[in-house]
């Protein structure tokens, strides 16, 4: 009888995804267990079904500064995807533009976003504030990775364009784009998950109460007030947006590289 | 599988198309045809490149390339076959010398295959084939008939609508080759389209090039390092030397065209063979002087 033989018979996905989910699982399991046998106060180390028990009984603070968070998030990620592809665009079509603009845009990626946000909060209203912090985070990965990918078009198939005497524009829409979307894909899964932490830090900077407070604002609020299960849950919430932007930025490039790129397609011929 | 339909004999200046050629007519005395009834399509004189980086790659070449013939360069690595394929495609200029084309200078005069399949891997098998097309304007409705035409005349009509990485190594040159004579270019550069493939293949490949070859009229010049394979393919065979680049000799191969079934296994093949191995030798040898 071979060992574990009930497992095998799992369809595939359920044997890829029990692994982590058992992990967890037991993690909790044990923290649950320190926490009650060791009767650790809520005020430093909240169970993780209290953690559970306040996302529901808060859940009219957490859910709308949620919805606030999320949406900076995903307005910044698609300003970062316009602006980062287009900008990309323009420095493989001339190379005048990359050397002019390419050196801002470093300046840009590595000058910490918590540095700059209260810049930005002077100038601008706190949500285009944080709008804006969200976006540059998110910005550059979108934009180096998409550039890269521009220019990795095949050597020989750009002079086989050259031979059928393609104009810049076909060879852009039908060799360079299609060339670099595995790269695009890659810099927008990186700027997903950075457009999140961009709208996280630039909330807490900006620090503004109200209907318009996202999650940052409400784990700051909570720990003044010494509510650590509500830091926990919006720690989970903002873990959960994390992971959940970066699933479905995974679909998305399954999706679109499923038959023919070797990151999403299966064993070839 | 092959349609002669596909072929563009007319667009040849020969009296007749190659593969009309009465079977009966003798091997040599067609060869010496070629040379007299054709122009040449593409000609070289005192031809030199030299890159950026001070390399020589070519110095005083001479070389005709003739309607309808089956031209092979042959040599070691950096004689500057590919060289030659990539001026004569117009990617690269002649450094001195001349370069002179009898072919108009559009989209569709010359089809290039390279070593690799080259193949854009986010299309499919149809739309690959269908790039020269789509680049001249024409809708994939239009383009549809002449794409699945050329598909089938190299094998691969149920394959349409695979993609590149689901296909065999022998698979994705074929499409390769279709996408270059969708076209119907007068001209075909091929630059050792079969070095990576093994040997069954390689074999399989020559002979379906050969069809091809018969049925659409197309001038090919082909670069390989195969004495073997230049000897079974071409009408004629430049050999080359290398450091600088130039051609020591030329072999016109008289056997009848479409290869006989023995051919691989005749004597006049192993003859020609041992003439283009002592004619390579010799440009090795002028390379180590």
């Amino acid at each position: 009888m071979k060992p574990f033989g009930a497992i095998w018979r799992l369809p595939r996905w359920a044997v890829r995804t029990a692994p982590p989910v058992l992990v967890f699982m037991a993690m909790l399991a044990a923290w649950e267990a320190y926490v009650r046998l060791r009767h650790v106060p809520a005020y430093i180390l909240p169970s993780p079904s209290l953690v559970l028990e306040t996302l529901v009984t808060d859940r009219g603070t957490l859910f709308p500064a949620l919805l606030v968070t999320l949406k900076t998030t995903l307005g910044a990620l698609a300003a970062a995807v316009l602006g980062g592809v287009g900008l990309a665009v323009l420095f493989a079509q001339w190379k005048w533009v990359e050397r002019s603009f390419l050196p801002f845009a470093i300046v840009l990626q590595v000058t910490p976003i918590i540095a700059i946000a209260p810049l930005l909060l002077i100038y601008l209203e706190a949500p285009s504030a944080v709008l804006v912090c969200a976006f540059l985070v998110a910005f550059f990965p979108i934009l180096s990775n998409t550039a890269l990918g521009l220019a990795s078009a095949d050597r020989n198939l750009i002079d086989l364009f050259k031979l059928y005497r393609a104009t810049r524009w076909q060879t852009l829409i039908y060799l360079r784009l299609p060339a670099a979307l595995p790269y695009f894909l890659g810099g927008l899964r990186i700027g997903g998950g950075l457009a999140l932490i961009g709208a996280i830090a630039a909330e807490l900077a900006a620090g503004n109460a109200g209907k318009g407070a996202g999650l940052a604002f409400r784990i700051a609020e909570a720990g003044y007030r010494l509510n650590i299960p509500r830091m926990f849950a919006a720690l989970t919430l903002i873990s959960a947006a994390g992971i959940a932007i970066f699933a479905a930025l995974s679909v998305l490039s399954a999706a679109l590289l499923g038959r023919w790129h070797e990151s999403a397609a299966g064993p070839e011929r | 599988m092959l349609d002669s339909s596909c072929g563009r004999a007319s667009d040849i200046a020969l009296p007749w198309p190659v593969w009309a050629w009465p079977a009966a007519l003798d091997a040599y005395d067609a060869a010496m045809m070629v040379e007299l009834v054709t122009k040449p399509l593409v000609s070289l004189r005192n031809a030199g490149k030299i890159y950026k980086n001070g390399t020589v790659a070519l110095a005083g070449l001479d070389l005709d390339v003739r309607e309808g013939e089956f031209l092979t360069l042959l040599g070691p690595s950096g004689c500057g076959k590919s060289t030659i394929l990539r001026l004569i495609a117009g990617l690269d200029s002649v450094s001195s010398g001349t370069l002179t084309r009898g072919l108009a200078r559009d989209r569709a005069s010359i089809g290039f295959v390279f070593q690799d399949p080259t193949l854009m891997p986010w299309a499919s098998v149809f739309d690959n084939v269908f790039l020269g097309l789509r680049l001249q304007g024409i809708s994939r409705r239009d383009a549809a008939p002449v794409v699945n035409e050329v598909l089938a005349l190299v094998g691969l009509g149920a394959e349409a609508t695979a993609f590149p990485r689901e296909l065999s190594g022998g698979m994705r040159m074929r499409v390769s080759i279709a996408r270059a004579l969708v076209l119907h270019p007068p001209l075909l550069l091929m630059d050792e389209p079969f070095a990576a493939l093994d040997e069954i293949t390689r074999f399989k490949l020559n002979d379906d090039l050969l069809t091809l070859h018969g049925e659409l009229a197309t001038t090919i010049v082909f670069v390989t390092h195969s004495v073997y394979e230049s000897v079974y393919l071409s009408h004629r065979i430049a050999v080359m030397a290398a450091r600088p680049g130039r051609i020591i000799e030329e072999i016109a191969i008289s056997a009848p065209s479409p290869r006989a079934k023995n051919f691989r296994t005749s004597t006049a093949y192993a003859n020609f063979c041992a003439q283009a191995s002592l004619a390579l030798q010799g440009a090795m040898d002028e390379v180590l002087k």
